[in-house]
């Protein structure tokens, strides 16, 4: 039998490799084997599915889904793009997950012990499903810069963590998103794990000046790319081909 | 000049990093968000099937427990059919069957345990079967890109040696990296499953 809808291979030399030395935790957390490689079957190109009643109304708004009584500190901003796979088809009704430190620097975390103060307004998650265009959009506050035990001048520059979910378990994704102009980018040991400039620019969100919302939000655009099918077969299918 | 086809690559991976439970489990993380946090119960009350309990540990290249690693799981439910639209057998999938799940090992142990239905065997290619088993994903801090990764069960000697995924890998030792052995000491049973990111007993992964 065979199995359709099959995904594009993994471009794994576009990816960071999984021994990063400068990135020092990568050290004792890659493997030294390589992948097995392994024709995709129902396991892989199965996965789970979302709807709109598994979110809440403000689960895309960090400004207002951790509010107690008042609004978080920082700079407003809009976190808007599209989930398109790499035939250039949108990805509808994929789960966009995202979580980030507040405007000082510090993460809302049992873990997270920086001296930053927490902010009681900002939970600093959100969550939302792409819509029949891949459209997808938050409102939340610009997070700040941290200082992290790589090295003792290691600071991440601000960013965004991102979790995507295509249709396809394989199509699982974890990314972070940057912000165009930051001296911090080309310093930081986590972006230098990208092989190509090219690949680290795919991170980079450009202001977006159209879409900020006067006097209220500026706005960075952040389009997200996922695997794509193989086959041509099922032009009929809305995603995918 | 030769017109190459024009795709798109992939958005580059990053690590989850240490406080990838902020966005994906937040009650993990210490606090309380959403009203449903996602990705809890793999099979309901209604799902048909063998409970078990899995248990085990993400261990490091110096052995050391990876306490920050988040763990998803796929599966299929106990007939073999998976909760998604492209799986068209013709085995019914109950109604709360999500077939998915987030792991999350205790912050200080590393020690994680989650329940299911042991899955059936599902379709693989040129027709054959699959061995029962559990597709997992792994993130972490220090994990560049999510591992792929299989958990077969023990008690299934025949279908495992017949598992075209198992076939492919060469070393008897390194097969048995994906093999959980089973242990009927309690109930429900449970499958001890280490997960050896690096080291003599380094886990098979998958490039899917």
């Amino acid at each position: 039998m065979q199995t359709p809808g099959e995904f594009h291979a993994r471009d794994h030399a576009w990816h960071p490799p999984a021994l990063t030395p400068a990135y020092k935790t990568s050290i004792t957390r890659s493997p030294s084997h390589p992948l097995l490689s392994l024709p995709q079957t129902l396991s892989e190109i199965t996965g789970p599915t979302f709807g709109h009643s598994d979110l809440g109304p403000h689960d895309h708004d960090l400004i207002l889904n951790y509010a107690h009584g008042g609004d978080p500190i920082g700079e407003r901003i809009i976190v808007h793009g599209r989930v398109t796979d790499g035939n250039g088809h949108p990805v509808p009704n994929a789960l966009v997950e995202i979580w980030q430190a507040n405007a000082g620097g510090r993460y809302r975390h049992v873990m997270d012990t920086y001296l930053a103060a927490i902010d009681p307004n900002f939970g600093g998650c959100g969550r939302c499903l792409t819509g029949a265009d891949g459209a997808y959009t938050f409102h939340t506050i610009k997070p700040g810069a941290y200082p992290w035990p790589n090295s003792a001048t290691s600071w991440r520059p601000p960013h965004i963590h991102f979790s995507l979910f295509g249709t396809a378990f394989c199509q699982r994704l974890i990314t972070q998103m940057y912000f165009e102009g930051d001296p911090l980018i080309a310093l930081c040991p986590i972006v230098d794990t990208i092989p190509d400039p090219e690949g680290v620019a795919r991170l980079v969100a450009p202001l977006d000046m159209p879409a900020s919302k006067p006097f209220d939000s500026l706005a960075y655009r952040f389009d997200i790319v996922l695997r794509g099918r193989r086959s041509t077969v099922f032009e009929n299918r809305l995603e995918g081909n | 000049m030769v017109r190459k086809p024009e795709y798109q690559r992939e958005t580059p991976s990053q690590t989850a990093g240490p406080y990838v439970h902020i966005g994906l489990a937040p009650g993990a993380a210490g606090f309380e968000i959403f009203e449903r946090e996602l990705g809890q119960v793999i099979a309901g009350p209604l799902s048909e099937g063998e409970r078990i309990r899995i248990e085990g540990r993400v261990l490091d290249g110096t052995g050391a427990p990876v306490k920050d690693v988040l763990i998803e799981v796929w599966q299929a439910n106990a007939a073999g059919r998976y909760n998604h639209p492209e799986d068209t057998s013709e085995q019914e999938v109950e109604s709360d069957f999500t077939g998915w799940s987030r792991v999350i090992p205790d912050f200080e142990t590393g020690v994680f345990s989650f329940e299911t239905v042991k899955p059936g065997p599902v379709p693989g290619p040129d027709g054959h079967r699959q061995a029962p088993h559990l597709s997992l994903w792994l993130v972490a801090r220090g994990i560049n890109l999510g591992l792929n990764t299989r958990m077969y069960f023990g008690d299934e000697d025949k279908a495992n040696s017949a598992d075209p995924v198992l076939g492919r890998i060469d070393s008897a030792a390194r097969r048995q990296t994906l093999i959980a052995e089973r242990k009927d000491t309690g109930s429900p049973p449970v499958y001890r499953f280490d997960i050896h990111l690096q080291g003599a007993s380094e886990t098979v992964f998958l490039d899917i």
